[in-house]
């Protein structure tokens, strides 16, 4: 823990003189970058990949700047920050993203250095959130509190953001480079969709070890990332990475913006060439002036350690806290989660609430979320891969009092891992590059599903507005993908992709269906589950068990068929 | 009118262009090094193909067709690092100011700006950004110069 001014403490990663100073002076380079360009001496050419770097999209109605939230971590003084952003400089609202980032949909070019000079003063940045570079780097929303996790990943992401900020020999790689670490046993990261993962464990002497996986990935080419190295020391991490990074930036494909991805290139090498390119290279490196020491492990790692928990604390119990209401027990049952200290609970504050965009949130809620983090959770907060809050360390006897004010403020839908839980991109509402729109069809999706959902349990439904997949359709237990028929929007279906340690790409169940046909289709999709399902089976498990057919069989019922003929 | 910058030990200057021609890898991997004293490197080229034949040298040049093509860091890096060339190492092609700085972390010392280019304006360019936290061609890793600056603690 770290002590900051004013006797209060910190649970992150706390920026010291030398952070403070590369992030105000990348804000005046960008300042200067973006000056040139509005008085002509920089061209919209040279411009793009520079504002790219900085998190600044062309977007249809104006530039969206998207803001790192490195590994998910935020502080509630960060958080009212980002509220300030929204109000002063966007419409009031923030969508919180499924790599664990904010972005702002409304933003002026010509604000956005000042806006990156609010960030800088609570230790925040836009570096690298987009641009076909290293981005920010992603983990379990739970890290640190998870009771399966093995090793926390928290250090090691933080290591891996400062030597991937501003590397000055990967900044114009062929394609963008995600990076995603998974520390427990059940994987959150979504790590078999990440160009780089690590998943960490401990050795049979309790040293940290690190699978290595290369080239998973969505988009027009949906891979899972494949294992090329089992048990990589962590003190090798970031040589072995630069490695991995120098095969790909010199070899990864850069005459088809669609085959450019390191996924390409390790499936055309194939993974064992792949591996024994960095390999050589890595021989090379291995023991260099980039090797991790036990001293930097240390001074990082001190960021992270437990805040100063009650001792012994109140053990309620999530059952026996449930009295009476049935909708604070059902929040219980789907929105708290088990912590890895006796008497305390991770909660997961929904932003998945009817006729409001998965991932949003207001100016006034953020601020709100801030307070709450502050009252119950040692003023900390994560955001989820599936575009949630998580209040990280809430004392089980708290729970009831938190829930009545989540409540009271619509965070308190007790909808997580239950089918309104949707992931989805912003869409052909606001993306630039979409086929067809997200928003109305998760908006319909919910509207159909909210009655049934406690029925059918867990189902994570994931929706792209194109192939580019943002809204992780291929490993949804059902996906939905906007496609473009003619200047008119429709939609395929795909069911069973998933994207935990036993991840899998979901198939397309068949044609395209226009719009108003998703949410029907999708109900009958949960009711052949229904009439399948066996004693505890979720629907990811009988989809597996049974296979696809019967659900093209529903999706697809005869007289439409016959239609289509 | 453009310019050449060079590296010199008293911060970047602008030089005279020197009109070098610079031979492909293949024209001098065919006369085996003989009488060429400039080569440059296109990005597909392996710099790890001149390893223990550069002693005739005076100047290789990498090339960059367009300012987002990125592999000419990656050469530049395996010239210094795992060739070891310690001779000058040229930037040419589309060389602008906002990739001025990152080349020059990456070993480039010598930078043929391309046409249209502000020479005098890109003379800043090399120190807009001071902490680096990444071992390159430049020095230590932040970490190790964390320990020095910081005396270890924060």
């Amino acid at each position: 823990m770290v002590v900051i001014a004013g006797g209060k403490f910190s649970l992150m990663y706390r920026y010291d003189a030398l952070d403070r100073r590369l992030v105000a002076e990348r804000v005046a380079q960008f300042r200067d970058q973006t000056a040139r360009y509005l008085d002509g001496r920089l061209s919209a050419e040279d411009f793009k990949p520079l504002r790219l770097q900085n998190g600044l999209y062309e977007q249809r109605h104006a530039p969206m700047l998207r803001v790192a939230i490195p590994y998910g971590m935020l502080s509630a003084r960060q958080l009212r920050t980002l509220a300030e952003i929204a109000l002063r400089y966007d419409r009031g609202y923030g969508h919180f993203t499924t790599r664990q980032n904010i972005q702002f949909n409304w933003v002026r070019i010509e604000d956005a250095p000042d806006i990156l000079a609010l960030l800088a003063d609570v230790e925040m940045h836009a570096i690298q959130t987009s641009g076909n570079c290293v981005r920010n780097v992603t983990t379990d929303a739970f890290a640190g509190v998870a009771p399966d996790e093995l090793v926390d990943p928290r250090p090691y992401c933080e290591m891996m953001r400062q030597w991937s900020t501003l590397h000055p020999e990967f900044a114009h790689l062929p394609r963008k480079f995600k990076v995603a670490f998974n520390g427990a046993r059940e994987d959150r990261a979504a790590s078999s969709v990440h160009d780089l993962a690590f998943d960490l464990y401990r050795n049979g002497v309790g040293e940290v070890r690190f699978r290595v996986k290369v080239g998973g990935g969505q988009g027009r080419t949906p891979r899972l990332a494949v294992t090329i190295h089992d048990d990589l020391p962590w003190q090798d991490m970031l040589t072995y990475t630069e490695a991995i990074l120098r095969a790909y930036n010199r070899w990864g494909r850069r005459d088809n913006l669609y085959k450019a991805r390191i996924k390409i290139l390790v499936e055309a090498l194939g993974a064992e060439t792949f591996a024994k390119e960095v390999d050589e290279d890595f021989a090379f490196l291995e023991g260099g002036p980039a090797t991790l020491t036990h001293e930097e492990l240390q001074r990082v790692s001190a960021c992270f350690v437990d805040p100063p928990y009650e001792d012994p604390a109140t053990e309620v119990g999530h059952v026996r806290a449930g009295s009476k209401r049935p909708r604070f027990r059902r929040w219980l049952v789907r929105n708290v989660g088990p912590h890895k200290r006796a008497g305390y609970a991770t909660v997961t504050l929904s932003l998945k609430r009817p006729s409001v965009a998965p991932g949003d949130a207001t100016a006034a809620e953020m601020l709100k979320i801030a307070d709450l983090a502050e009252r119950y959770s040692f003023g900390e907060l994560r955001v989820t891969h599936a575009q949630n809050l998580v209040l990280p360390d809430v004392a089980e006897r708290d729970l009831l009092a938190l829930w009545l004010e989540a409540e009271s403020l619509d965070l308190a839908e007790p909808n997580v891992g239950l089918a309104t839980d949707m992931i989805a991109c912003p869409g052909g509402d606001f993306c630039a590059l979409a086929n067809a729109r997200s928003i109305p069809i998760a908006d319909a999706i919910q509207a159909r599903l909210a009655p049934l959902e406690a029925k059918i349990g867990e189902l994570a439904i994931k929706i792209s507005g194109c192939i580019n997949s943002c809204g992780h359709h291929h490993v949804g237990h059902i996906g939905v993908l906007g496609v473009d028929k003619n200047g008119e929007e429709w939609y395929q279906v795909l069911v069973g992709g998933r994207s935990d340690e036993k991840s899998a790409l979901g198939q397309v169940l068949g044609k395209a269906v226009p719009a108003v046909e998703v949410a029907p289709l999708i109900e009958r999709l949960a009711r052949v589950y229904l009439r399948e399902r066996r004693a505890s089976e979720r629907f990811i498990d009988t989809a597996q068990r049974i296979g696809v057919e019967p659900f093209k069989k529903a999706a697809y019922p005869a007289p439409v068929l016959e239609a289509a003929l | 009118m453009s310019a050449l910058i060079r590296i010199t030990p008293s911060g970047p200057l602008i030089a005279e262009r020197d009109g070098r021609v610079f031979a492909p890898l293949a024209q001098w991997l065919a006369q085996a090094g003989e009488d060429i004293r400039a080569l440059v490197l296109s990005p597909t080229d392996d710099p790890l193909l001149l390893e223990g034949r550069t002693g005739a040298l005076e100047v290789i040049a990498i090339e960059f067709p367009k300012p987002t093509d990125g592999r000419g860091f990656s050469i530049a890096s395996l010239a210094r690092r795992r060739l070891g060339w310690r001779g000058e190492l040229r930037a040419i092609g589309a060389v602008a100011y906002d990739q001025l700085a990152f080349m020059a972390r990456c070993g480039f010392d010598a930078f043929d700006l391309r046409e249209g280019e502000d020479a005098k304006a890109c003379l800043r360019a090399f120190s807009e950004i001071s902490v680096t936290y990444q071992h390159s061609n430049d020095g230590a890793t932040i970490f190790r110069r964390r320990e020095a600056a910081l005396g270890g603690g924060r």
